[in-house]
Order: structure tokens, then sequence, then C-alpha cells
């Protein structure tokens, strides 16, 4: 049953997001007597881990004495959620696998959330809870909650460790779980005594997970069959998701691109795997997409899915979506395939690999390169007829679009911008220019509110060099801003532009659209009653507060931000509250009934095609 | 809907039943019926499920077990090569009157009393699930106190072993 852990297991691709273990030198410790806790902690220093945000408490305790000495950077958080997306954002920023550490019970059914989004988004991270002693398990103790039976659902997978001897083996498991194959987030539960228990640490241990056997490595026959429906089809689209971001496979999916001449359509998850700025992207498909990428995918008769899953936010009703295309799906997790959609050529395998093998495949067959020239100009016409814009607000207010769109310019291309979610997130979606992979990190699949600025404290320990931007809803900044005290305090200088709309601004465009404008519970008074006052708050809370509500201060306030390197900054921009995004295929809707504007549908010539 | 009997080998450990059965419900594929146990090799168990889906579902549902990181290996039996089991005790209604009938129909499937009270005979039987249910059948005209029934175990006909044979993965 017990398998060494071979180089393929350990390494199975040799970009960032594999283990820790991998990148640096093999380590090798000869066996030393120890605690639990310091079997934990030289496990994860073993596994190269610089950073882990957490807090302690009861349980957990027993790890916080050795950590005290480690060379493992711990960073005192606000509230376990904040860990959770911090360890989220640091891995997404990084590639590598992100650490966030809890006590018992409440502890840890904090981190519930930012688990169950790092699950939605195929983000590796490990959480580490402290659990009550084992023979208090079972019987309801202070702060016990079965956190390994509370996350089973979403986690990839979780361990509850009964023995201090399975330490080391556990936490490589873990980590090993976490960033190969489709990653996702592992939970590593460990009763009190179990840490205190005495124990000997070695490293590198065995791993032992007969189950567990990711498929890398494409089937040459669905490679060949993909690149000949390539060949034949005559309004191919590529379809992209996160998926290549997490495989290192941009380089590859631009070779791709051009060399086939196939439009791209970038998912939300996918925002920067090809640049915004290249003439074949026509954008983000789906509920909020641009009308030639949600087109181009109803019209297609080829899609190339590449990392992608189908979701509902980018099918709409999902027996309306892209009829008449046949479809190639490509994805490390057999389970997606199929899933929402029939997939004419199912493949299996890492879309590094997967890009590679189609590129050779299709080099080697005659008609390569296709022009797709009757495609072309249709989309071409589409992008010129209906490309993404706003209407200045005619009330004087401050055009939220205009705010992002600024930042964009000014920061730059090599800046990371994190978004929570909602209108905000959309917006930065739309008006910032995303030119590479790793530097658009939000809340996908689980839509969580309060992602933005933990996970842009994560991002900016991960890659200390670059500007972190939070674009965050004025809704979204309320729920998790009391981590600006830990960026203040652990000299983490990120920006946050609070797109301060007075509002719960998405739910309020639904109520506009489709609950005949009755606004319930949908006012946060963040306008009429500057409750709170965020420069105030954000001054409370050690960093820079500025604000900004006009037109002609934006780009001052953004150079101004800029300027300031030794503190977190928070902007409020105080915009008005009934800019909508657009474009927009209402939930449940066909994506044929796209609408570019409110009450403007757009008009697509069939002879077109 | 069609039944399709899986038997799914996994890692024995603590709370792989739990990971199996939630996953069902968490994604709504319906089972029938669900049996586990050790196998010949102490470090395995094997669940056999019975699971009502149209072709595609089942796909989805293979797929979802085989992420299960403690999941080895899933082998879809079929009826036909395979030997296919349930256990059910029943406890009738049968006094000295009905008695002799009850005895004979017990006779008749095979099946074995294993207690007996004044006015009530407890009856054990196996069998695939039609032989159960006409078994139950005919019981039911004397009146059925109690019953308690297995979930379906399986294994394939002839020499092969499921360790050896191809395991089910779609795509």
């Amino acid at each position: 049953m017990t398998r060494p852990p071979t180089p393929e297991t350990l390494a199975h691709r040799p970009n960032p997001a594999t283990v820790a273990a991998a990148q640096s030198a093999p380590v090798v410790a000869a066996p030393v007597a120890t605690s639990g806790a310091g079997s934990l902690v030289r496990s994860l220093e073993a596994l190269g881990v610089e950073v882990a945000f957490g807090i302690p408490g009861g349980a957990i305790l027993p790890a916080y004495d050795p950590l005290y000495d480690s060379r493992v950077r711990h960073i005192l958080v606000r509230h376990e959620q904040g860990a959770g997306h911090a360890a989220t954002g640091y891995a997404q920023a990084t590639g590598r696998v992100g650490v966030c550490i809890a006590t018992s019970g409440p502890g840890a059914t904090n981190l519930v959330t930012p688990i169950a989004d790092a699950y939605m988004d195929s983000v590796p991270i490990v959480a580490i809870t402290g659990q009550v002693p084992r023979p208090a398990i079972g019987t309801d103790a202070f702060q016990e909650a079965d956190i390994q039976g509370i996350t089973l659902p979403i986690t990839k997978h979780n361990f509850l460790v009964q023995s201090a001897d399975e330490i080391p083996r556990v936490i490589a498991e873990a980590f090993h779980l976490a960033a190969t194959g489709r990653p996702g987030p592992v939970l590593v539960d460990l009763p009190k005594d179990v840490l205190q228990a005495q124990t000997t640490f070695a490293w590198p241990p065995t791993l032992d997970l007969p189950g567990y056997r990711p498929t890398m490595h494409p089937h040459g026959k669905q490679i060949r069959e993909a690149a000949r429906l390539i060949g034949q089809a005559r309004r191919p689209v590529l379809y992209v998701g996160g998926g290549v971001i997490k495989a290192g496979a941009t380089d590859g999916l631009r070779k791709l691109a051009e060399l086939t001449g196939m439009p791209v359509v970038t998912t939300l998850m996918a925002l920067g795997a090809f640049p915004d700025s290249h003439r074949q992207h026509l954008g983000m498909p789906g509920m909020h997409g641009t009308v030639p990428a949600v087109y181009a995918l109803q019209k297609a008769d080829l899609l190339v899915t590449l990392g992608a899953r189908f979701d509902d936010r980018v099918t709409g009703k999902l027996d309306s979506f892209a009829p008449d295309a046949k479809v190639v799906h490509a994805d490390i997790d057999p389970a997606e395939i199929g899933k929402n959609r029939h997939a004419d050529v199912p493949i299996v395998g890492d879309a590094r690999h997967v890009i590679d093998e189609l590129i050779a495949a299709i080099s080697g067959t005659a008609g390569g390169s296709r022009s797709y020239q009757a495609w072309w100009n249709t989309l071409n016409e589409l992008r010129e007829r209906y490309p993404l814009g706003y209407d200045e607000p005619t009330d004087g207010t401050l055009a939220p679009q205009y705010v992002i769109e600024r930042i964009g310019k000014l920061v730059g291309p090599d800046a990371i911008y994190v978004a929570g979610v909602g209108q905000h997130q959309m917006w930065a979606s739309q008006f910032i220019t995303f030119e590479k992979p790793g530097t658009w990190l939000n809340s996908g699949g689980a839509g969580t509110m309060g992602y933005a600025v933990p996970a842009a404290m994560g991002a900016k320990v991960g890659k200390p060099g670059a500007s972190v931007w939070a674009i965050d809803g004025d809704g979204c900044f309320q729920m998790t801003n009391q981590e600006l005290a830990t960026c203040a305090l652990e000299g983490i200088p990120i920006k946050v532009a609070v797109i301060n709309n007075g509002n719960l601004g998405m739910v309020r465009q639904w109520q506009t659209l489709f609950y005949q404008g009755r606004y319930s519970n949908t006012d946060l008074g963040t306008h009429k009653h500057r409750i709170p006052d965020f420069v105030k708050l954000a001054e409370a809370l050690g960093c820079v507060g500025l604000r900004c509500e006009s037109m002609d201060d934006v780009d001052k306030t953004i150079k101004a931000a800029m300027e300031i390197n030794d503190a977190p900054v928070v902007i409020d921009f105080t915009v008005g509250k009934d800019a909508m995004v657009w474009p927009m295929v209402a939930a449940g809707t066909s994506n044929d009934e796209i609408m570019f504007a409110r009450d403007v549908r757009p008009t697509f010539d069939e002879d077109d095609l | 809907m069609t039944k399709h009997t899986l038997s799914v080998l996994v890692e024995n450990k603590p709370g792989v039943l739990a990971r199996v059965s939630g996953l069902f419900s968490r994604r709504s594929f319906n089972i029938d019926s669900l049996a586990v146990g050790e196998t010949e090799n102490p470090d395995v168990s094997r669940i056999t499920i019975v699971v009502n889906a149209e072709s595609s579902p089942l796909e989805q549902v293979t797929k979802q077990l085989n992420k299960l990181v403690n999941v080895l290996k899933i082998v879809e039996l079929d009826p036909v090569q395979s030997v296919q089991r349930e256990l059910l005790l029943v406890k009738v209604r049968a006094d000295r009157l009905q008695r002799g009938q009850v005895l004979e129909t017990v006779e008749l499937f095979r099946a074995k009393v294993i207690d007996v009270a004044p006015d009530t005979l407890t009856i054990e039987a196996t069998g695939n699930p039609d032989k159960l249910d006409a078994l139950l059948r005919d019981l039911e005209p004397y009146g059925i106190k109690e019953m308690v029934q297995s979930g379906l175990v399986a294994i394939g006909r002839g020499s092969r072993s499921i360790t050896t044979g191809p395991a089910l993965r779609a795509a």
C-alpha cells in the first residue's frame, strides 16, 4: 500500500504550483526527538513554508511554542477568515501553497468560508487546526467542533491526526494533495494531546496515497482528434479557464492561439492568461462578459475548452449554450468533463501538457493555421459595434467605472489587482487591462464578499515587490477590513480602493432590474450618514486614509496613494449609486438574450456567418 | 432509471464511509443500497453500492468517487457476470394453524427458521433482491411483524479477482 514519493508524485510540474518541497533542494533530516508540535513546525520548515497566517488559541497553543523560534514567519491576523483568504491570496499570487492556522471550535469554523472559497476556485492552501484532546473528542468539550466533518464537502481532502508519529507524513501528504492535480484546500486537524505527545521527527516521510493518481499527460488519440477538429472548424473559439494559469501554461496558450488564429475568450478566473491587448482576445464571456465573447461562444462550431468548467455564469441557460458547437474539453479533473456539457473530445491532463501536445499535433498537420476570415469579420464588426463602455452619470456623481479604469491605467499591468465580489469586481474585470497571469485575484466560484482585503494582504506578503491594489466595495470592505490592522503592524503596504456607492450595489442593480426598484435592505448608509467614515476608519487601523469625490481628483488621489509605500492606504472613492454593470445576461436566461445596456439588445446579423 | 451495482475498493480508514455516503447526498445521486465490509486485505474495505441512475449521472458518480483520495478502485458489476446477494431476517405471524404453511414457504425458498416463539417464526433468507421480494410476497398474508434487510453484496463470476481486473474509469 505504501509507495515512496517518486519524482512524478512529488513534482508533477516544474512550475511554482508544485509542492514547496520540490522547489528547494530536498531536505533530509535525521531522526530527532521532539513533541508533535515540534514535528509539525519542523515539517513546515522542511517543506519550505515561508509564511503562515493564523491566530493561536487553546487547542493549537502547543504548536505556537516551537513556531516562536521557527524560520516560518507567522502573521497574526485579526480574524481566522482573514487568515484563510490571506493564504489564498498568497497562493494565487505565488503559485505556492498558502498556509493558515486556527485553533479548535470557532477558530476552525471561522476558516470554513475561505476553505469553501479556495475549493471553488481550486486554490492550493493547507489549513492547520487545533482540536480538543483525543479523549475529549465527541463529548461536546469546550471549543470542540467536528471540523473534519464540517469541511468534508469543501476540501480536496482532510485529516484528523491520531498519533504524533504521523505528523510529518500527513503534513507532506497535505501539501502534495493541495498542490498537485487539480489544486485545492486540505485541512489537517491536530488534537492537542497529539501536539503535546513525544515523537521522533525525520524527513522526508513516505507518502501513503495509493488512491491518488492525477493524470498529467493527455491521451495522444484525443489530442490528434482535437487537432483534427480544429483543422476542420470554421468558427472555433479557445475557451480558456483558470486551469491554464494554475498549470503555468500561458506562454503555450499564446503560441497555440497564434498558431491557429483562433479567437480567445478568458473566464473570470483566467483574466491575465492571455493579454487583453492581444488582437485575438475577445474578452470575458458570461453574465457580464463582452458581447463579442458571448456571441462567439453562442455561434461557435467548435469550443476548445482548456481548464474551464462550463460554470452557469458562463453558459447562461445551459441547454441553449453554444448550440452548434462541438466541444473539445481538456481538464486535469476528469469529473469536470461532461459534468455540465457533453464533450465530443474529452481530454484529461494538465493544461501545459495538453497545450504543448496540441501545438505539436497541429504543427504536424498540413493545414495547421487557418485564417477563419469570415468568422473574424463578424467578430471584429461586433467588437466595433459593442465595445465595453459606460455612460457618464448625469447627476454629477463620480462614475465607478472611470475610477477603476484610471487605477488600471496609472498603476499598470505589473500590479496585482484583488477584487471583492459584486459590481466593483465586474467593473475591475472589464476596465482594467490584464496582460500577465497572476495579476488578477478574485473570488470567482464562491463569490465571497470580504475576500479582497485579506487576499491582497496575502498576495503582498508573497510578492512584496509588486504593487498590490484591492478594488473593494463598501459592502465587502466592511466584512474584513480588520486585517488592515494586521497590514499596518506587519509592514504589508497594500492599497485599498473602496468603490463606495453607499449600497450593496449588485443586489441593488438586481432590485432595479427585477424587483421594480424596491430597494429592500441594500442601502448601507455609508453615503447618507457616512457611517463608517472610511478615512477615519483607515486612520484608526494605522493606514493612510484618502477620499476622492470628483472626477478631477481621481488621478491625483491615485498618484498620492502610489507615493505611499510605508503604510497601507485606503481610498474612499465616493461614487454614484445608480451605475450598473453591462453587458448582462440575466440569471437563468440564454446567452442569446444578452443585453448590451438597459433595454438595448445587440442585433446580430445572421447572414454574416 | 436503471440500477447499477458498483464495487468500490477503499482504504480501510476511519471516516471513509462518511466521505462516500456524503458525496452521494451532496451531488444528489440516489443510493438504493449500500453495504461495507473488510476484504481479504485488511487495509482495504469494499463498499457495494446500488445506484439508480441514467448512464450519464452514473459517469459523474464514478468520476466523483474516483476523486476521493481514499477510493482505490471502482468496478461496475454486471448482474449476469456476477453473483448478487442480500440477507433478510423476517419475523412472521405463525400460530399453530398457519405454521405448517409458513414452513412450506420457507422450504420452497431454501430459507431457514432461526427463532421460534408461540405465535411467530423468525426466518433468515439470502438471495438476490428478486428472490427476497418473492419470499416477502408469499409471507405477507400471514402478517409480517418485523423485518430487516442488509445491503446488497456482489462478487464477479469466474476466477478473476476485482483487484486484478480493469477499473471503471470513464473519460
